[in-house]
């Protein structure tokens, strides 16, 4: 278990050591940013980002600064707002992303489950066509066209939900509800065939073999193995949910890290967008890591020494 | 002798793409108390599907059973609702089946799968149900129960888990035992193994067992009675003896051609039966087994052969039991074996379709 | 007992081809695969208007006089009529022109990343799963490396350094995007490469050439069709995705991404705009994903029967 964890925790680190490095590099190549000689910036910005990166010195000193103090956890200034730097906005915005995201990411599992075990159950029957053309419209949406849709009848039409903003648990529900729609969507979908797949084994037929009831089968046998391939969606289910709450933080005017960096990047606040690209990163990586370890306790089978399935 | 089961004119059939395939094609057969009768064919003969009909375990759709009985302690069992079979099979009826690998839940403890029978069945508690667990568990042979009952499927090795599966059947002692191939995924000297077990475990709980088989040699251990099937039909039907000692259906004798075996002096060459089985979504218009068989006569592509009674145990459906067919020699492996039994009647008598 | 002449009995020993014979007609691999994705009507739905699309993207620019980026600032902001047919966007310029010409960027879009994602990826996944040991090691450990990096994030980030353009977008999607492939197609080769008949092969002395693209790529082409038609929806995806965040193609050129992000801003007037770019990127995602679908079940020979 621990020889996995440390093994695991290893990659991450390249990973992360391989981001660290592609960013700063991208940010030197970029015409008019903060390492080129042509950016024009206050000089307030100016000494903050010779203070952070130490403009005047060769580029592998700069470099090396910098990995230590993203280890340090310091992503550094931004490079268009005087006083402000990447961890106020971190501190400012994630508090409430992380709100949006978890409400999201419960919804999306709930729902997606339950439509998901519905249509497998009825296979073949109107109940798995409704719930699949609902996932497939829910797949084929981007996004922003939902929300902005969601946002027109359910808020400014119909009037059953604040518009925008953030201001109490009301606020959250619509937002909540654009920002889980896909992954809801492709959860329905994987719980379906997963849960199709269970059903065709051979140790259904054995339960069934002992009179245990439909509902007994389902409950016991089924559902828990179907569930199995979700958990391991939940490391991706997590990164949409990330990108999702760009789109659609900008679009309900929430204040969180997400719409802080589609500004920064309609801004070209280059600072900006890589110390949040950073963030976004160790933020994904540590949640697949995470839904690594929980597989190993839920999977019998996984011995969580790098060993893979039993036969 | 009393009946426990008696199958009567069982017919099932699969819709398909390719049209209706007619798996079962009008079975009979009993088995009394205590008795083990081995339902013997080639893959496709049907012999899987009527066993998982009595269990009622077949998919409907595509399944269907179009016709027949199938009695068991005074019950047809086709008449049954789903609600009503869940307080038969397990309780009433166990049944075992051919993969052991797959035949598990892999993320359900061995001892919980085997709880699960108790508790539904017997309402035991679950601390009762899991000292019974253990308890079974010693019964069909596996060592450390204590511990082994804690296990994942994945921890037991084939043997092993076959075991834990005939645990499972048995676990609310039921009257009829179904076997579906229980050795054939199994290695030789583990099937020798689960033979034994079930065997012993006959005999100590008095079970009646159908045995499902592809392989001859595996019947004389264990049956006391033999069923041939072919083609969705039972060919021919006797005691262990008439079938191995004075078989009379061409494909029983193609069976046993094609069966090696120790005692013989490995002169004679094993016989492969030529061709393949019949596609049951066009059953032939004759006896399905005439394009295979060199015994062959006109007769065979134009009619279905009638059930012809040998002895008061022995069934087969051949022409070439009719007075009018011509004598032939069966193939020299089998003449080998032949004896003569007792309890012939002095001719083949037909059986009458109402019987 | 009915009486049968006595001549029925005699000795009528079946043709021996004859019981060889197989009585079901064989349909090859492919063969049944199409019998089977025809049956499922959603899959055959999603077909038929892939191909109209298509068909709507090479012609469609034509069939109106209107030019897609030619502005018209007397005309702005015109409903669906009989002259523009779905309408005008706030330069005056045709919807129906744009979409069309939308429709071949978006199209080129999803088409060049799923195409170039399967050339790495049939590559190198091909290669780590056939070579083994330490190769398979080492590639695959830089893929798992790879992986790990946020697909959207790296996108957004490449957009932004490199600036926006139709041929830096593609360049910023393959650029991880062919992972997923490589893992397929690996698993694919492990998987088949033990197998008997590919023994057999190496076994009489066929090249490594010969048995990786006669034996294994083939077998393997169902998931690779699969997974490739299910990357074209992510790309478009992703497309209008970064057009939302302003990392678009650069105006004049149309995508749908571009016309949708613009149209969400005019939702509330000029309802059209959104609506038939919306439409559109909505019915292709369906399109292709309905059409793997099928193709996956088609391909899944537990569904045989």
């Amino acid at each position: 278990m621990l020889r996995y964890i440390s093994k695991r925790l290893l990659y991450i680190l390249m990973t992360l050591f391989l981001i660290v490095t592609v960013t700063f590099f991208l940010m030197r190549a970029a015409p008019g940013g903060p390492f080129s000689s042509e950016k024009q910036v206050p000089p307030e910005i100016e000494k903050n980002l010779n203070e952070f990166y130490g403009l005047d010195r060769p580029w592998y000193n700069q470099y090396f600064d910098y990995l230590v103090s993203i280890a340090k956890w310091d992503f550094g200034p931004s490079f268009k707002y005087k006083g402000q730097t990447v961890n106020d906005l971190i501190n400012e915005g994630f508090p409430v992303s992380f709100f949006l995201g978890m409400e999201s990411l419960l919804l999306a599992i709930s729902i997606g489950v339950l439509l998901g075990i519905i249509a497998a159950l009825n296979h073949n029957k109107w109940q798995d066509y409704t719930a699949m053309v609902l996932a497939v419209l829910g797949i084929s949406v981007p996004s922003f066209i939902m929300a902005s849709i969601l946002q027109y009848f359910l808020a400014i039409k119909l009037g059953l939900f604040p518009v925008a903003r953030w201001e109490s648990l009301q606020h959250t529900v619509l937002p909540a509800l654009a920002l889980a729609a896909t992954p809801m969507a492709f959860i329905a979908r994987l719980t379906r065939s997963s849960m199709l797949e269970v059903l065709s084994n051979d140790y259904i037929r054995t339960a069934k073999a002992k009179g245990l009831s439909r509902g007994q089968i389902t409950v016991k046998h089924a559902v828990r193995n179907a569930l199995l391939p979700v958990v391991t969606y939940l490391g991706p289910l997590s990164a949409q949910i990330l990108t999702g709450s760009f789109v659609i933080e900008k679009i309900f005017g929430i204040p969180g890290l997400g719409s802080h960096f589609v500004t920064s990047i309609s801004n070209r606040d280059y600072t900006t967008i890589m110390g949040v690209t950073v963030f976004y990163s160790i933020l994904l990586l540590v949640a697949v890591l995470l839904v690594d370890i929980a597989y190993g306790f839920i999977d019998p089978r996984i011995k969580l020494a790098g060993g893979k399935k039993g036969e | 002798m009393e009946k426990l089961l008696e199958v009567k004119n069982l017919e099932v059939s699969f819709q398909t793409y390719g049209g209706e395939v007619q798996a079962v094609r009008g079975v009979s057969f009993h088995l009394n108390k205590g008795e083990t009768l081995a339902i013997v064919g080639e893959s496709g003969s049907g012999k899987s599907v009527t066993s998982q009909t009595i269990m009622r375990l077949i998919p409907t759709p595509p399944g269907k059973i179009k016709s027949g009985q199938i009695i068991f302690n005074g019950e047809d069992l086709v008449k049954k609702t789903d609600k009503e079979m869940e307080q038969i099979r397990g309780k009433e009826i166990g049944m075992i089946f051919q993969d052991p690998m797959t035949s598990l839940n892999p993320t359900m403890k061995v001892g919980h799968q085997i709880m699960e029978v108790l508790i539904k069945h017997q309402k035991m508690s679950k601390s009762a149900a899991k000292e019974r667990a253990i308890e079974l568990l010693r019964l069909v042979g596996i060592p450390m129960p204590e511990k082994r009952v804690n296990q994942y499927p994945h921890e037991f090795s084939g043997g092993m888990r076959q075991r834990a599966m005939i645990a499972v059947a048995l676990a609310s002692n039921p009257k009829l035992l179904i076997a579906d191939e229980p050795t054939t995924a199994l290695d030789v000297t583990i099937q020798a193994q689960i033979l034994e077990l079930m065997k012993d475990l006959q005999k100590k709980t008095g079970t009646s067992i159908i045995f499902i088989t592809h392989d001859l040699g595996v019947v004389a251990n264990v049956a006391d009675r033999v069923a041939v099937m072919y083609a969705g039909k039972i060919v021919e039907m006797g005691t262990v003896d008439e079938i191995f000692y004075d078989p009379r259906h061409p494909y029983t004798w193609g069976l046993l051609a094609s069966m090696p075996s120790l005692d013989s002096d490995d002169q004679t060459e094993l016989a492969a039966i030529p061709g393949s089985p019949p596609d049951l979504t066009n059953p032939p218009k004759g006896d399905a087994f005439a394009p295979r068989n060199p015994y062959a006569m006109k007769i065979d592509f134009e009619m279905e052969p009638p059930m012809f009674k040998v002895s008061d145990t022995h069934y087969a459906a051949t022409w070439l039991l009719h007075p009018d067919a011509p004598k032939v020699e069966p193939p020299e492996a089998v003449k080998k074996r032949l004896r003569k039994l007792s309890s012939n009647y002095e001719k083949p008598v037909v059986v009458k379709e109402s019987e | 007992m009915q009486q049968i002449p006595k001549e029925m009995f005699q000795p009528a020993i079946a043709d021996s081809r004859e019981a060889e014979k197989i009585s079901k007609p064989s349909l090859s691999f492919w063969k049944d695969v199409f019998i089977r994705f025809r049956k499922n009507k959603l899959a055959m739905f999603g077909l038929v208007l892939l191909i109209l699309l298509v068909f709507m993207a090479i012609f469609g620019p034509h069939m109106t006089k209107y030019d897609y980026a030619t502005n018209d600032l007397m005309n702005t902001n015109q409903p669906p009529s009989s002259k523009h047919w779905f309408g005008t966007d706030e330069l005056g310029r045709d919807i129906f022109a744009r979409t069309w010409y939308g429709a071949r960027v978006s199209l080129f879009i999803g088409l060049s990343a799923a195409l170039i994602d399967l050339f790495i990826g049939v590559l190198w996944g091909g290669i780590a799963g056939y070579r083994g040991g330490k190769t398979d090691e080492v590639m695959m450990r830089i893929a798992d490396v790879l992986y790990g990096v946020p697909y959207l994030l790296l996108v957004i980030l490449l957009m932004v350094i490199l600036g926006q353009g139709l041929g830096t977008m593609i360049l910023a999607m393959t650029i991880t995007g062919w992972i997923n492939m490589a893992r397929i197609v690996r698993g694919q080769v492990l998987q088949l490469k033990n197998q008997e008949y590919v023994l057999a092969a190496q076994t009489l002395g066929a090249s490594t050439s010969r048995i990786m693209f006669k034996h294994l790529i083939p077998n393997a082409m169902g998931s690779i069709l699969v997974t490739m038609t299910l990357s074209v929806p992510t790309a478009i995806f992703t497309e209008a995705f970064l057009s939302y965040l302003g990392l678009g193609v650069p105006q004049p050129l149309a995508s749908w991404g571009t016309m949708a992000s613009d149209g969400v801003q005019a939702l509330q007037y000029y309802p059209w705009r959104l609506f038939f770019p919306a439409t559109f990127i909505c019915l292709t995602i369906f399109a292709f994903n309905v059409v793997g679908d099928g193709l996956r079940d088609a391909l899944d020979p537990r569904l045989r029967k």
